[in-house]
């Protein structure tokens, strides 16, 4: 029962540490399925954390701090569209200037407006979006392996948390079922189809990039209104460079996207849980390699060795009409 | 459609241009400082007082300067190749395991000249190879360089802490660093240079890596522009079917190049490692690779606009540290939001006011911008 | 006569300086197959391109059934009913036919009713037009006949009575092309209009009801093809321009320098381009390969000079075989004596942003007398280009100007020299004066008679027909990737004219 428990716990802390990545690795997957590349996800997760936090603190609503947030998050993927799709700039140069100013403005403002070295105000339960008790947890809890499967890795997430993973089968049916989501895989392709078909490529790519700043915005809400309790500097660490991995991974296909993010989450749970441990067979594993491990694996994936991660084809290239 | 935007004078080109992209970038960091309530005006007078108005705020101008025309030479040669180098600062921290194994070695043994040109190997050593592996991926097995260089970045992070916290950590010591280096493996100050100017100087990290950085600068000019490696890289960066025709090796070049820019961001560890700190220890990168991307940007990806560059980015290093004491709601970060401006407008952007200017120009001198039009319109 | 299905006026359109269509007129009896065709450049594609709303003409005015129609965008054209089948296909390749062929017409914004209909609608149109396709198939992995169908039922499935097709045969068999004209006229019994653009008179004669001949951006004739002949239209194509003859003496060619035995190339689709070409070049001749753009000449010329990897084949150079399917490197061939002047100078055989005097060293870059070690000597480099500059006449004179900003003539004599002035036993030269002004044109010319009287052997593509009757001792034609004849440089330009358009031997000598 014990071991039951500690894979119970090593699943549950992998859910929670997967659902930033997955909603931001969902957010990539609007943007770059449409031709725009992102490595920018980070800084609009960042910023979307921020004003989540600073509008729930100030308002004392979870909900308003993530209006706030994706407000904020869809302001700057209109700013890389702004850059890449209007001004036709080099997507990865206009991705990297938006990492530094969410980096930069969260800490500034932060400061300015809460005087606690960057940090938001902690907040209170109230303006959080708490965990969430699936019916009958408690009442299943006695049932063998399924109540405890029940009650403490399915239930008790927040809200979020639900809705990121339910983003994966809706993200397919956009994807695979909608007329959006043909057009959208269709202009990632090959937009000179698409506009001889008599529809804007320019317009379709913005109501990708637009989704893409919704989704970082929920990645940033439940990052510092959700798991954490306010806005720490520089909290998003890195997470969003995860869930390009993860993004690149899934060869931009959702639910192997979901199951890239569990992954890559399981491996930082688990090098948490097991740090310093050795483990029978392997010996003690640093835990440092364990962090690199989601890198390193990207890195053998796009250098094809195991498997080939073919991008969308027309991705990270400025439309322009051929004469 | 070999050049999109009609051609204008060479001084628009390179000067105005440029300088309006970078206006805007300030113009919107303005409008942040406003935005925590500051004064913008004051808080650049504060920069620039803090930046040049003592021999020690020159000193630490000049220091933070160092590291940044490493990177910035670094992206520089990299983008001649056509090539995005976002890997700096992995380069430049696996860069600082090269000085620190040298200098941990053989301190106490040699003299600190051969120290010296010692690290300068041992980091260009490492840092080149940190950036051929994702060059060679990229020339051989098509993986996207920017994304490589990326992931290879968390890697150098991971691999650096594992390091210090574990083989290079002194045995009985806490913190995660090297232990610090004897004296021979210390570079010299160059504080005499800023008193010979007439500034008195306390002490500051300035250190003999600025002249070396400047050399550097002369050595990047002079392979970019007169070696005949130098003009396969640039070549190649403008056009790989010429270069292909010209019977250039794409691959080799690539790695080639990857090599010298991870070498020259490898570079920027002996400023900090071997000139200020002088031992290893945890992030002493500081996001200086990053930096060099703006740098490159603003400068053009040419020498003689990266020294410029980087000494505007170490004045707003040493400046902000001057202005957080007077107005504490502006940090050093306020650096990294202006980095992140000067990227987007000076890169991302670069082209957005060029419309604006060439109908300027068309109404000032119809012929300035009038004759290239036919001249490229006949050949299409 | 009905009223017409399509009736352009005064239709104009620049790009930058280059006038792409000037004052086109055209009309198009609704239930006709009409063809248009002209040599590569005449404007044809731009002229339909307008008519599909994708560019705006500057001038001039669209009837569609007897209305005037504004055609903005692709949508405006649409629903016109104009469809329209591009060169290169404007397909999805990792999506399914289905997919592709509702693309921007799914209906509603949920694709399962869309796809039901679209399902019953594609099969109703196979069955009345004979045009059967895999539905679920994805589109990359048919065969480019098959894909054609699909950018066809995609035409039809938006209802388009009129169908313009833009070298539809260019990337298909003989068989498939067959195919293909058997649905074109199965099309026209049930009633609908087919524009059919293409520079091969085979098809025009096998096809068409009426057919008008675009030159040089200009409708010069329309005729009914019943009346009309494969030698006027040719004639009508090509034009009776004055011939710019170059003074030159006798050939006299000495031994074989350059001999290419079978040599295939394919493109990067995998299309084969080169077809089994074989011939010599000897020392002392030129030897033109004539023929339209787009028949292989350039897939060639580049397998013979190493840009581009060649099938099979074999190719001597003074006796001694190139790797061309191999290993072949222009820098090594550059230094075995062949010097190469590539179609495209934009992109190819100049780097625009560099100055004069280093484009006049690329591919050189690497000899001695350039280099002082590892460092380019730049005193050597920039009087070696000075001197060309003299004896060249380039203009302005200035070594150090970027080279973008030189004329398409001037730019063209960067390459020359830098090719001419390293005595290669071969010379490969493409296009040699496109895009130049008529004195550079004379000049290049001489030029190329000089290197020939020197003993080079000179091989010389062109889609001019002028340039390669008045330069070359001999003339290769080439269609559809094989060489379809040999003749002297006395060849009528109809006897040409036809070989190029890809009639054959035996009915030109009829």
């Amino acid at each position: 029962m014990d071991f039951l428990n500690l894979i119970l716990q090593l699943l549950d802390a992998t859910i929670r540490v997967s659902v930033p990545l997955l909603l931001a690795c969902l957010a990539g997957l609007y943007s770059e399925r449409s031709g725009v590349f992102d490595i920018g996800l980070e800084g609009k997760m960042l910023a979307g954390a921020f004003a989540g936090a600073s509008t729930a603190a100030v308002t004392g609503s979870a909900w308003l701090g993530m209006l706030a947030a994706i407000t904020i998050s869809v302001f700057f993927a209109l700013v890389h569209g702004f850059a890449s799709i209007t001004h036709r700039g080099n997507q990865i140069v206009s991705g990297v200037a938006i990492n530094f100013i969410a980096a930069g403005s969260t800490v500034i403002l932060g400061q300015a407006w809460f005087s606690q070295g960057g940090r938001t105000p902690s907040l209170v339960a109230d303006a959080r979006f708490n965990a969430i008790t699936l019916p009958f947890a408690d009442t299943l809890r006695e049932v063998p392996l399924i109540g405890p499967i029940y009650s403490e890795l399915v239930s008790g997430h927040s809200l979020i948390a639900y809705i990121a993973f339910l983003m994966v089968p809706f993200t397919w049916w956009v994807l695979f079922r909608t007329r959006f989501g043909l057009r959208l895989r269709a202009v990632g392709e090959n937009p000179a189809a698409v506009d001889t078909a008599g529809i804007s490529v320019a317009w379709l790519r913005y109501r990708a990039v637009i989704c893409t700043g919704v989704l970082t915005g929920l990645a940033g809400t439940y990052l510092a209104v959700s798991q954490n309790a306010g806005f720490v500097k520089d909290m998003t660490a890195g997470k969003g460079f995860i869930a390009l991995a993860a993004l690149i991974f899934a060869k931009w296909r959702p639910v192997p996207a979901m199951f890239a993010c569990l992954l890559f989450g399981f491996l930082d749970a688990f090098a948490i849980r097991f740090q310093g441990i050795a483990l029978p067979l392997i010996g003690k594993v640093p835990v440092q390699l364990m962090q690199a491990l989601p890198y390193i694996l990207t890195v053998i994936l796009l250098a094809g060795f195991i498997g080939k991660a073919i991008p969308p084809k027309a991705g990270g290239v400025a439309y322009v009409k051929e004469r | 459609m070999s050049a999109p935007y009609a051609k204008l004078p060479a001084w628009a080109d390179y000067g105005l241009i440029p300088l309006i992209n970078l206006f805007v970038a300030f113009l919107v960091a303005g409008l942040v400082v406003l935005l925590v309530g500051e004064s913008p005006i004051e808080a650049a007078g504060l920069l620039l007082k803090g930046a040049f108005g003592s021999g020690s705020g020159i000193g630490y101008t000049l220091f933070y300067a160092t590291s940044f025309i490493f990177t910035g030479l670094a992206v520089a040669v990299a983008f001649h190749c056509g090539l995005f180098n976002i890997g700096g600062e992995g380069q430049a921290y696996v860069g600082g395991l090269g000085v620190a194994l040298v200098c941990l070695t053989f301190d106490g043994i040699l003299p600190w000249w051969l120290n010296f040109l010692l690290a300068i190997v041992g980091c260009a050593a490492i840092g080149g190879i940190w950036a051929m592996i994702p060059g060679w991926l990229q020339a051989k097995r098509g993986s996207h360089i920017v994304i490589t260089t990326i992931m290879f970045n968390f890697i150098a992070a991971s691999l650096m802490v594992y390091l210090l916290v574990g083989p290079l950590k002194p045995l009985g010591s806490m913190a995660p660093q090297t232990r610090t280096f004897m004296p021979d493996a210390h570079l010299p100050k160059l504080n005499w240079l800023i008193e010979l100017f007439g500034f008195s100087v306390r002490s500051t990290p300035l250190n003999l890596s600025f002249i070396l950085a400047l050399v550097m600068a002369v050595v990047v000019w002079a392979l970019i522009w007169r070696t005949k490696l130098g003009y396969e890289i640039r070549t190649m960066g403008f056009s790989p079917k010429a270069a292909r025709y010209a019977g250039i090796k794409e691959a080799r070049i690539i790695v080639i190049t990857m090599a010298i820019s991870g070498a020259l961001a490898g570079m920027m560890a002996l400023n900090p490692v071997m000139g200020d700190q002088h031992r290893l220890q945890l992030d002493f990168v500081t996001g200086a690779g990053f930096v060099g991307i703006a740098v490159a940007l603003m400068g053009r990806s040419h020498p003689a606009g990266i020294v410029p560059a980087a000494i505007l980015f170490g004045m707003l290093y040493q400046g902000g540290a001057e202005i957080s004491f007077v107005m504490p709601h502006i940090s050093r970060d306020m650096i990294v939001i202006i980095q992140g401006l000067v990227i987007l407008f000076a890169g991302a952007l670069e082209h957005m006011f060029r419309p604006a200017v060439q109908a300027a120009f068309a109404s000032l001198s119809p012929r300035s911008v009038g004759i290239d039009v036919e001249a490229k319109g006949e050949g299409a | 006569m009905a009223q017409s299905a399509i009736e352009l006026k005064g239709i104009d359109k620049s790009f930058g300086a280059v006038r792409a269509n000037r004052d086109i007129n055209l009309e198009i009896a609704p239930g006709t197959i009409h063809g248009i065709i002209g040599e590569n450049g005449a404007g044809k594609s731009t002229l339909m391109s307008i008519l599909y709303g994708f560019y705006q003409a500057d001038r001039g005015e669209i009837f569609v059934n007897g209305q005037k129609t504004d055609i903005d965008s692709p949508n405006d054209a649409i629903a016109a009913g104009i469809g329209m089948v591009h060169q290169h296909f404007m397909l999805v390749h990792n999506f399914t036919v289905l997919e592709n062929i509702i693309l921007g017409a799914e209906g509603s914004s949920l694709l399962n009713t869309g796809i039901a209909r679209a399902r019953s609608e594609l099969h109703r149109l196979e069955e009345e037009y004979s045009l059967d396709v895999d539905p679920d198939a994805i589109v990359e992995q048919l065969p480019v006949g098959l894909q054609q169908r699909v950018e066809i039922l995609k035409a039809l499935y938006r209802g388009a009575e009129i169908l313009i097709l833009d070298e539809p045969t260019g990337v298909l068999t003989p068989a498939e092309a067959d195919h293909l004209f058997r649905i074109l006229r199965k099309l026209k019994d049930e009633g609908k209009t087919i524009v059919l653009i293409t520079h091969k008179l085979r098809e025009i004669m096998a096809v068409t009801d009426n057919v008008s001949v675009m030159r040089q951006g200009t409708m010069v004739a329309t005729r009914k093809t019943a009346a009309t002949t494969v030698e006027e239209l040719a004639e009508l194509m090509v034009g009776r321009r004055v011939l710019l003859r170059v003074e030159k003496g006798e050939a006299s060619p000495s031994g074989v320098k350059l001999s290419v035995k079978n040599l295939s190339v394919r493109d990067s689709r995998g299309v084969t381009m080169v077809d089994n070409v074989s011939f010599d070049v000897r020392a002392g001749e030129i030897v033109g390969i004539a023929g339209v753009a787009g028949n292989g000449q350039s897939e060639l010329i580049e397998a013979i000079a190493g840009t581009r990897r060649a099938e099979t084949g074999t190719v001597l150079l003074d006796g001694a075989p190139i790797d061309v399917a191999g290993s072949a490197d222009p820098g090594e061939l550059r230094a075995r004596g062949l010097a190469h002047v590539p179609e495209d100078r934009h992109h190819v055989g100049l780097v625009l942003p560099f100055e004069e005097n280093e484009n006049s060293i690329l591919g050189y870059h690497g000899m001695d007398f350039y280099l002082n070690g590892p460092f380019l000597n730049i005193e050597a480099i920039r009087s070696d280009a000075r001197d060309k500059i003299e004896k060249y006449d380039i203009r302005p004179a200035d070594c150090r100007l970027k080279t973008a900003n030189f004329s398409g003539g001037n730019q063209q004599k960067i390459v020359l020299a830098r090719e001419m002035e390293k005595d290669p036993g071969v010379l490969v030269v493409g296009q040699p004066t496109r895009g130049v002004d008529v004195g550079a044109i004379e000049f290049i010319h001489k030029q190329l008679i000089a290197m020939r009287d020197q003993g080079k052997a000179v091989l010389l593509i062109s889609v001019e027909l002028d340039e390669i009757r008045s330069l070359s001792d001999r003339i290769l034609v080439m269609f559809d990737g094989r060489v379809v004849g040999e003749r002297g440089p006395d060849a009528t330009e109809g006897e040409l004219g036809l070989l190029m358009a890809g009639v054959e031997a035996q009915e030109a000598a009829e």
